[in-house]
This record gives C-alpha cells, sequence and structure tokens, in this order.
C-alpha cells in the first residue's frame, strides 16, 4: 500500500501544471466557447508531442504505457484551467475500446494518429432511450456482404462534431435490453450516410448529435467479437467515469481556492468577509469534501485498472458518487460565497460550475451509480 | 500509487484472523457474534490478550512495545478486529497518554507507567473539560498550588470517560493564575484511586449507561514527579495529543462495522413477502452511506501512509474526526429506521426484540456526543478555517 507518486509522476505532474498555466488558462476556453469546434488543433498536436495524449496506450502505437494514475495527473491538471481538448472523449472513449478489443493492425491504424495528436476521435453509445445503460442500445447493424450497415441515431457524443473517426455502438444481435449482440465499429467521419450536427453544451464545449443512414462499413471495421462488445463498454465507460472524477478533483479544488482567495479580499461591513463564522464553516464544508474527491479520485485512478470487473466497477461507481455529490457541494457553495458576481457570465466560477455539471452527467450520475453499487453481487457479499 | 495487498501480507491477514477468532473467550465470542455489550472487565479481559500476544499497542515505536508493523499491516490488523467484532479497546490509555509520555514524559516516567498501560494493570482516563470549559477548553479552572514538593489540587473535571473504571487520570490544571489562558496550564497524572480527595461520581447520559463521571479534587496532593513536559508548558503537551485523537476517535472503522450489521440484518428483516434488503430505495440507502465511509477511510489511509512515511499529517487529516464523527451517528439513525417498530424498545428482556438490535437505540442516543466530544465539530471547523484554509479572525 502506498500512495506516493513516483519521481516521474511528479515531474510529470509539475510539467503538465505549468503548460496549462501557462498556455491554456481558462480565458482560453471563454474564447473557445464561440468556436464550432471548441478546441485547436493545434494545442491537440503540441499535447500529443509531449506525449500525453499517448498516456495509457502501448508502445507499439506510440504511447507510453502508463497507469491510469498517470491521466489522473493530466485530467486533473486540465481541471484546474478547464482545458477544452477532448482528452475524455477522444483518448478514454474514443482510444480504449480500440485498445481493449482492437487487434495489431487496427490498433496501429487508429490509435497512432491519435498518439501524435494529428487525429481525435469520439464514442458514439449514447441513444435517446439508453440514460446511462448501454444495453438498451437499439442502433442496428444489418449484414451486407463481408461487412455491415449501421442505421441509427446517436446523441451527445463526446467530440463526436469534430471526431475524424467515430467507434460507433450497434447491435448485430439481440434485441435493447440484452447485453448480447452489441458489437463496436470504427467508421470514419467522411462516411455516406453519417450526418452529424454539433450540438452545444454549456461547458462551453460542443458534442455531436449523429444520424447513421445505412453507413456501409467493412470487415476490418468490427472491434473484438461479433456481439460480444458490451463488457469492452461497460469497461471504458469506467474509465470515462474515472476520468472524470479526476478532472472533478481539480475542479473542485480550483473553485475551493477561488473561493477561499475571495474570502480573504472581499470586504463587506468594514470587513474582509472571511472573518465571519458562518461563511468560514460553508468554506470548511467545501474544503472536507474536496479532499473527499482527491481521495476518491486516487482510488478511481488506481482501481479502474484492476483487472477483476467488480472490484473496478465498485470502486469507480463510489468514485463517482462522491464526485456527485462532494464535488457538486463544492460547486454550489463556490457560487454561494462569491455572491451576486458568482452568477455573471463575467466571473469564471460559472464556467467551473457548469463543466462541475458536465462531467457529474457524463459515464453516469449519482442515481446510476448507487444503485449499480447497491445491485452489484459484491455489495451484500462484502464483510 | 498501489492499493493492493503483497501475498506477505495477504498471509499475515489470514494469520491475523486465525489468531483473533481461537483467542477469543467464548463470553466474548458469543457477544461479538450477536453484538452484546461489552462490559468494561471483558473489554480489559480482551486487552490483556492482545497485551500477551504483543499486539495491544501496534502503532507504538517498536522499542517502547509496538509491534514494528507497516501501514498496511496496522490497516489490516484493525480491519480483522473489526471484522471479528472484537471489543473496541478505548483510547485513553493506549492511543492518548501512552504516546504522549513517549513524546514528552521523563526516563522515569515512561519506565514507571508504560509497562502498566500496555499490560492493562493500569487503566486511563482524561480530565480536561470542566463545567465552565467545553469548547473553551482553555479557560479551565482547576487549579494546582505548589506546596513543597507536591501539587495541591482543587477544582472539578467533568465529562470524564470511564473515570469509575481508571486507575489514573492525565489532567489539565491551572498552575499559574496570573497568566494568559494558555499559557498557565501544566499537565500532571493523578493517581484517581488513590489520592485522598478525588472522588469520582458516574452519571447517565441518553444512552441509559454511566459513560462519563463528574472527578472532584478537594485539597488533593500530588506528587511533582507526575508533571509531564515543563511546568506551565501544559497546553503544548495537550496540543500534541490532537493528533492522536483523530485517529481514536474518527469512528471511521466502528462505521464500517454499523454498514456490515446493516447489511445482515436487511437481509434478516421481513417485511410481508420480502426481505428489507431486495427493497431498492432501503438499499440504495446503504450503498450510499458505505460510499461516504469507503470516503473518509480513503483520507485516512491517505493519512496513516504519510505518518508512516515521517510526513507531518496532511490536509486530509484534519477532516477525519469532523466526517467521522458525522458518518457514524448515520449509520445507527439508519440502524434506527432498518428496526422500525424495534428502534423504540429501551434495555428489555432479549425475547423482545433479536440480540443484535438490542443495544443499538442506546448507541443511537449515546453518539449524538461524537460530534460534540474531543472538539466539536464547530470548534473543528474554526480550526481547519483558521489554519489550514488561512481565513481571517
Amino acid at each position: 500500500m502506498n500512495f506516493e507518486l513516483t519521481q516521474d509522476q511528479q515531474m510529470l505532474a509539475e510539467s503538465i501544471r505549468q503548460f496549462v498555466r501557462k498556455e491554456s488558462p481558462v480565458s482560453r476556453l471563454r474564447a473557445l466557447r464561440k468556436d464550432e469546434r471548441g478546441w485547436e488543433p493545434a494545442m491537440w498536436k503540441r499535447m500529443g508531442e509531449q506525449g500525453w495524449l499517448g498516456i495509457p496506450f502501448p508502445e507499439e502505437v506510440g504511447g507510453i504505457g502508463g497507469t491510469f494514475v498517470d491521466m489522473m495527473l493530466l485530467l486533473e491538471a486540465m481541471g484546474t484551467q478547464l482545458v477544452p481538448e477532448p482528452v475524455i472523449g477522444s483518448v478514454v472513449l474514443g482510444g480504449l475500446p480500440i485498445s481493449f478489443a482492437g487487434n495489431a493492425e487496427q490498433q496501429r491504424r487508429w490509435l497512432e494518429p491519435l498518439v501524435a495528436g494529428e487525429r481525435s476521435l469520439a464514442l458514439a453509445h449514447i441513444e435517446r432511450e439508453t440514460r446511462y445503460s448501454p444495453q438498451w442500445i437499439a442502433t442496428r447493424a444489418n449484414r451486407d456482404g463481408a461487412g455491415w450497415k449501421l442505421s441509427g441515431e446517436k446523441i451527445f457524443v463526446l467530440n463526436g462534431h469534430a471526431a475524424d473517426t467515430l467507434v460507433v455502438a450497434a447491435r448485430t444481435g439481440g434485441a435493447p435490453g440484452e447485453s448480447k449482440g452489441i458489437s463496436l465499429f470504427v467508421v470514419d467521419g467522411d462516411a455516406a450516410g453519417l450526418h452529424r450536427r454539433a450540438v452545444k453544451g454549456m461547458d462551453g464545449h460542443h458534442y455531436g448529435l449523429i444520424r447513421l443512414e445505412n453507413v456501409a462499413v467493412g470487415a476490418e471495421a468490427l472491434l473484438g467479437a461479433e456481439g460480444e462488445a458490451c463488457p469492452v463498454l461497460e469497461r471504458v465507460l469506467d474509465y470515462g467515469a474515472a476520468a472524470a472524477v479526476c478532472e472533478g478533483y481539480g475542479i473542485a479544488q480550483t473553485m475551493l481556492d477561488m473561493t477561499v482567495e475571495y474570502l480573504k479580499t472581499r470586504k463587506q461591513f468594514g470587513v474582509f468577509i472571511g472573518a465571519f463564522q458562518g461563511l468560514q464553516h460553508r468554506a470548511v464544508d467545501m474544503f472536507v469534501e474536496t479532499e473527499l474527491c482527491r481521495s476518491m479520485a486516487i482510488l478511481a485512478a488506481i482501481e479502474v485498472d484492476n483487472a477483476e470487473p467488480h472490484v473496478r466497477a465498485q470502486a469507480v461507481s463510489a468514485a463517482k458518487v462522491q464526485l456527485a455529490t462532494g464535488g457538486k457541494q463544492v460547486s454550489q457553495q463556490s457560487i454561494q460565497l462569491h455572491g451576486g458576481i458568482g452568477v455573471t457570465d463575467e466571473h469564471d466560477i460559472g464556467l467551473y460550475f457548469k463543466r462541475m455539471h458536465v462531467l457529474n452527467t457524463i459515464c453516469g450520475d449519482e442515481r446510476h451509480h448507487t444503485s449499480r453499487y447497491a445491485d452489484s453481487p459484491a455489495f451484500l457479499a462484502a464483510r | 500509487m498501489d492499493l493492493s495487498y503483497t501475498p506477505e501480507e495477504v498471509a499475515f491477514r489470514e494469520e491475523v484472523r486465525a489468531w483473533i477468532t481461537g483467542a477469543m473467550p467464548p463470553e466474548i465470542r458469543r457477544k461479538a457474534e450477536t453484538g452484546g455489550y461489552f462490559e468494561h472487565a471483558e473489554t480489559m479481559q480482551w486487552h490483556r490478550i492482545l497485551h500477551e500476544k504483543g499486539w495491544i499497542a501496534p502503532h507504538w515505536p517498536k522499542e517502547y512495545g509496538g509491534t514494528g508493523w507497516d501501514v498496511a499491516r496496522q490497516s489490516i490488523f484493525q480491519e480483522e478486529l473489526v471484522r471479528a467484532n472484537a471489543p473496541t479497546i478505548p483510547p485513553f490509555a493506549i492511543y492518548m497518554i501512552g504516546p504522549l509520555l513517549i513524546q514528552f514524559g521523563s526516563d522515569e516516567q515512561k519506565q514507571r507507567f508504560l509497562p502498566k498501560i500496555l499490560s492493562g494493570d493500569e487503566y486511563w482516563c482524561q480530565g480536561y473539560s470542566e463545567p465552565n470549559a467545553g469548547s473553551d477548553l482553555a479557560a479551565l479552572q482547576t487549579k494546582a498550588e505548589i506546596d513543597g514538593d507536591h501539587f495541591v489540587i482543587n477544582g472539578q473535571k467533568t465529562w470524564t470517560s470511564h473515570g469509575q473504571y481508571a486507575d489514573w487520570i492525565f489532567c489539565l490544571v491551572r498552575t499559574d493564575p496570573s497568566a494568559k489562558k494558555q499559557a498557565g496550564i501544566s499537565f500532571v497524572l493523578i493517581d484517581i484511586k488513590n489520592t485522598p480527595g478525588v472522588k469520582v461520581v458516574p452519571f447517565l447520559t441518553t444512552g441509559g449507561l454511566p459513560s462519563f463521571c463528574d472527578t472532584y479534587f478537594e485539597d488533593a496532593r500530588v506528587p511533582m514527579e507526575n508533571l509531564v513536559g515543563e511546568l506551565h508548558q501544559g497546553w503544548t503537551v495537550a496540543k500534541a495529543l490532537l493528533g492522536y485523537e483523530r485517529f481514536a476517535i474518527s469512528g471511521i472503522n466502528e462505521t464500517g462495522r454499523m454498514i456490515r450489521w446493516l447489511k445482515e440484518q436487511a437481509a434478516a428483516t421481513r417485511v410481508g413477502d420480502h426481505r428489507l434488503i431486495d427493497e431498492p430505495g432501503f438499499r440504495n440507502r446503504i450503498a450510499a452511506l458505505e460510499i461516504r465511509q469507503r470516503a473518509a477511510l480513503m483520507a485516512q489511509l491517505r493519512t496513516v501512509a504519510a505518518s508512516q512515511h515521517g510526513k507531518a499529517p496532511g490536509p486530509e487529516s484534519s477532516i477525519l474526526k469532523l466526517r467521522g464523527s458525522e458518518l457514524f451517528q448515520q449509520s445507527y439513525e439508519l440502524g434506527m429506521e432498518l428496526m422500525a417498530y424495534n428502534s423504540i424498545s429501551w434495555f428489555n428482556d432479549d425475547d423482545v426484540i433479536p440480540a443484535p438490535q438490542h443495544m443499538v437505540p442506546s448507541n443511537f442516543n449515546y453518539l449524538r456526543a461524537t460530534t460534540i466530544y474531543g472538539g466539536s465539530s464547530e470548534i473543528q471547523k474554526n480550526i481547519i478555517a483558521k489554519w489550514i484554509l488561512g481565513l481571517p479572525g
């Protein structure tokens, strides 16, 4: 048992923090909100050159074969300045299914350009009636010669508006509600029959609203075994949830720091408002929840790599619930303690508040993860 | 970073588990299995069993009788004690005065007291609070005047947990009435059983048991060799205890025990055609509590690991008592909800409600104290606001 970062990890964390502060302060997100892509390919390329987009991928595709604790350091730092580049959408959700289920040729073909920062990916799995559970996927993949034709609709695809290549979850068998029969396909962003729109998110990011009309893919597009992708998808979504908690911790810590600073500089009734006990105790409540978010980000980052699915899922769900309750509380109280200025668009605190909501939603909210935790055989077996 | 256990640690867990099972005397085992209330004598019996094994104070330095275990083994040991429902060793001797004497005591004091703390031959209680010095501890008025080579002590301490069982009490007393608040306080050890002029009077709490005492001092003469640290420097000595207290009284491990109880009882509780645990609404509430406890446990592990590496406790350590005490209360609130009408029962015969539920209503009441003792939640928040967040005032 050990909670120390290695020397390499400490250096990685420091270099990311410095880069983010200098190259992508929160004012950059503010400006990019008006841009329909919402992030910049030039910055993506630079992140690739730093090696950060290859952290979770093997060396064969140019990655560095790191642990998710390394990813935690990247995501946490990105959270502090709300860096808009699509690491969760493209590296975690888009790249990991190819890494987990793809053969060597598929990995080389689609992960190498991702790791280099030349291309971006997305995972298209959410539909109007799935909420957070992939077994309700209804999009069809019908046999067509050696390949398939895909039809259906995907909503709020992270980076789906901009991705060069999409990983699409579709049914090659079974009915909605069944885990069996779901397959993953790699689909070119320019494929005929693929219609996509950029829709606006409250966090200033854009999302893909995607319609597939008989989109033809070849045999080489199938990732892993036909009809067996649900466990892969669940594993990838656990990584997405863990990533959200790591970025969310960075946001909670930043909101706490901004708020404490405000309490020390804002004067009312002739004194710094941080001298008022009622406000101090709210700030301490924020501090407590932030520390718990940090503890659970560490738990999720370590255990998401656990080979035992129950251990992985329970740790990730617990961490996601902590962010959805504690992280949310931090975000709400920080607005409260900023007073009126906290609800203006001009002040940055609202940008963090919005991103916190998005992170609390993607890959499962509080209710979803509490139920999943409670319904797991591991919950009642634990003694 | 790594949360996993090595094969040696897994083997250690097996060893500890097997030993605990074999070492429990039959009556203690019976109560452990049914969630019974351990009498003080039974707790001390268990204390002596742990001592004979050399496991009573794993966190002490090895040269003073600790085990030399690292953080992982200490955690495993605590987890296994909780899993076995073994009697909880009270914090006053092993967690409070022992480490404090190791840090501040003279060689004579260490030789005189530490062996009997370990063996359980002498039991300790804590004399800090007074009727007019609660959260404002430095307002304490019990005074110690120097007369030759003795202190002469007059005053009253209250909330003395386990005072009726104790052989010794460690006290904060005012030795310089002219000095400002914290400056005139000293830390002394008093033989509570054999010193003329010391009287201990237990009183009932809302839990229905005599958990606390009032302790009166009337011209009680205490040798000056029982002073710990420098004269008038007792506040410095006492402050060092806060660190130990955070571990000892957070209740986070005990909350884990109650969560296990909740699962077992919810599975044993029938509601017509189903079990209570089958209701998603109730199951989710246990899960939500377990998740909150797990987050606190992670913060506790990080704190223990930091101290293992010789680092000062990080900011996460200051939240343990604050959050842990709330969770402990919430676990019993959920227990009362689980029991429905049984939650009204108050110390009835064994056939009235299931045996494992018997003590829950009493504890539900008593545990309101956890957010008050050891520095109330509000005092904890004041401390964090000032010393960690650096807020003015």
